[in-house]
C-alpha cells in the first residue's frame, strides 16, 4: 500500500497528464461518431454571449451582401406569387394545415475548414428547436440541429464527415446519400446512386424526403462531376453547392409536425 | 505573485477570447486560422506548480473546444505541450534553464523564436492528428501543421515582443 502511494504521489504530473489527456481522447473519439450526447458544445449561455456580442458587429459589415441577398430572395418569391395560378385564401393564409413550420435564426458561428464542422445558431428550446431539425437557407440546405440549450443550437454542418443526408436526382428520381469528403466547402459528395440513373453535368440534386427532417425536393446544387465507385455499381458525384456555406447568416430551422407520429410508428414497426 | 496571479488570469481569458472571436474566424485562403491562444502555455512562468499548470492548459483547451465544437482536441494538444515543455525549454535554453534563471522577459529574439516555433510546430501536429483521427490523411495533416504553424509562429512572435515586460 505504502509503496502504491508513494508511486502515485512520485508521479503524479505523468499521471495527471494521461488522465487530462485520456479526457481529451474519449472527447474527440466521441465527436467523431455519430450522435452520442456530448457535454463540450457551444449550445449554451456562456459561448452564446460571446458568439453574440460579436455577431452584432458581424452584421453590421455584412448588410450590404445580406441586402442584395434578401432583395435576390424577394424577387424569387414575388415572381412565383405571379405565377401561381391558384392563389391562397386570403381570408386566413394560415388556415391550412401545414406539415412542416419553419422558425428563423442567425448564425452565431460558422466554421467549413475543419473535418467536422459545426454551426451555432441563436434558437433553442424556447424557440421550439429541437434535436435532429433541419436547418436550410432560402437557396438550399445547411445541415441538421444537434444540440440544443435554452436559447443556443449546434447544427451539424453538411461539411461534416459524420453528415449523411439522403438526396436524390431531381430528373430521375434516383436516391443517394450526400456526404462529404472534407476537401473544399464548395463542393459535397452524392453517393451510392444506382448504376442506371441517367446523369448529366449541371442536373440538380434536391433533397430525397426519404426521412422526416426534411421536406421533399429542397434544393442542394448541381452535378459538377461524376465517377464510377471502386466496386463499380454505383456513381459517386461531385455535387456543387447552391448555398455559400462560408457566407451563412440568416437560416430557417424546419419544424416537421408530423415527427412524433413518425417516430411512434418507426417504433412499433421496429419492436 | 498576487500581481502574477493577476496577470496569467487576464492573459488566459484574452487569449481565449481573441482566439475564438477573431483567430479563429480568419480562414486565410479558406482555411489557415493561427491558434494565439498557446502564448499561455509558452510564456507560463517557468516556476510553477506543475500540476496546476497542466489543469489550466486543459481548461484552456477544453474552452477553446467549446468554442469551437470540436470535441477534445485542443484539450489533448494543450495538456500534451503543457506536459513537454521542459523538455523543450532545456533544448531552447540550456543552460539558462537548468541553473533556473530564465527569464522570459530577458530573451534574445532568435532564441525566443527557436522556441515559439518548435513548441507550436509540435502542438499543431497533435492537434491537426486529433482532428483527423487518420493516419491515412498524414499529408494532409503535416500541410494543415505547417501552414498554420507559419501562421501561428509569426503572429504569436510579434504579440509577445509587443506586450514584453520591460524590466
Amino acid at each position: 500500500m505504502q509503496q502504491i502511494f508513494n508511486f502515485v504521489i512520485r508521479n503524479k504530473t505523468f499521471l495527471l497528464f494521461l488522465l487530462l489527456f485520456g479526457i481529451a481522447l474519449s472527447l474527440t473519439i466521441q465527436s467523431h461518431s455519430y450522435h452520442r450526447s456530448k457535454f463540450i458544445n457551444s449550445a449554451n449561455n456562456l459561448t452564446g454571449g460571446v458568439y453574440g456580442a460579436v455577431n452584432s458587429i458581424d452584421q453590421y459589415l455584412d448588410l450590404k451582401e445580406q441586402n442584395t441577398i434578401l432583395v435576390e430572395e424577394n424577387r424569387i418569391l414575388i415572381e412565383q406569387l405571379f405565377n401561381k395560378p391558384v392563389l391562397y385564401n386570403e381570408d386566413s393564409p394560415e388556415s391550412f394545415d401545414k406539415n412542416f413550420e419553419l422558425i428563423s435564426a442567425e448564425v452565431y458561428k460558422n466554421s467549413y475548414n475543419t473535418p467536422n464542422n459545426y454551426l451555432t445558431i441563436n434558437g433553442g428550446n424556447r424557440d421550439s428547436i429541437q434535436e435532429d431539425f433541419g436547418v436550410i437557407t432560402s437557396k438550399g440546405i445547411v445541415g441538421i440541429v444537434d444540440n440544443t440549450s435554452n436559447k443556443f443550437s449546434t447544427v451539424l454542418s453538411i461539411l461534416n464527415k459524420r453528415s449523411r443526408i439522403n438526396a436524390k436526382l431531381k430528373t430521375s428520381n434516383q436516391n443517394g446519400s450526400l456526404t462529404w469528403d472534407g476537401k473544399s466547402p464548395y463542393v459535397v459528395q452524392l453517393e451510392d446512386v444506382s448504376q442506371f440513373a441517367i446523369i448529366n453535368v449541371g442536373d440538380t440534386i434536391v433533397t430525397g424526403g426519404q426521412s422526416a427532417i426534411f421536406p421533399k425536393g429542397i434544393g442542394i446544387g448541381t452535378v459538377q462531376e461524376f465517377t464510377t465507385d471502386v466496386t463499380g455499381d454505383t456513381y459517386k458525384i461531385d455535387v456543387r453547392l447552391f448555398n455559400d456555406m462560408t457566407t451563412l447568416q440568416h437560416v430557417f430551422v424546419i419544424k416537421n409536425n408530423d415527427i412524433k407520429e413518425l417516430k411512434a410508428l418507426e417504433k412499433l414497426s421496429d419492436g | 505573485m498576487d500581481n502574477s496571479l493577476a496577470s496569467n488570469i487576464f492573459k488566459f481569458i484574452v487569449l481565449l477570447l481573441v482566439q475564438v472571436t477573431i483567430c479563429s474566424r480568419i480562414n486565410l485562403l479558406g482555411y489557415i486560422n493561427p491558434f494565439i491562444y498557446i502564448i499561455f502555455i509558452l510564456m507560463y512562468p517557468i516556476k510553477n506548480n506543475r500540476l496546476l499548470f497542466l489543469l489550466l492548459a486543459f481548461n484552456l483547451g477544453l474552452l477553446v473546444d467549446m468554442f469551437l465544437d470540436s470535441g477534445g482536441v485542443h484539450a489533448g494538444a494543450s495538456v500534451f505541450l503543457a506536459f513537454v515543455r521542459p523538455i523543450f525549454l532545456k533544448y531552447a535554453f540550456g543552460a539558462l534553464y537548468e541553473n533556473q534563471t530564465l527569464k522570459f522577459g530577458k530573451l534574445q529574439t532568435n532564441e525566443l523564436v527557436i522556441y515559439v516555433s518548435f513548441m507550436t510546430l509540435f502542438h499543431h501536429l497533435t492537434l491537426f492528428s486529433l482532428e483527423f483521427f487518420n493516419i491515412t490523411q498524414i499529408l494532409l495533416i503535416l500541410k494543415n501543421t505547417l501552414v498554420s504553424s507559419l501562421f501561428t509562429v509569426s503572429l504569436s512572435i510579434l504579440i509577445i515582443l509587443l506586450f514584453k515586460s520591460r524590466k
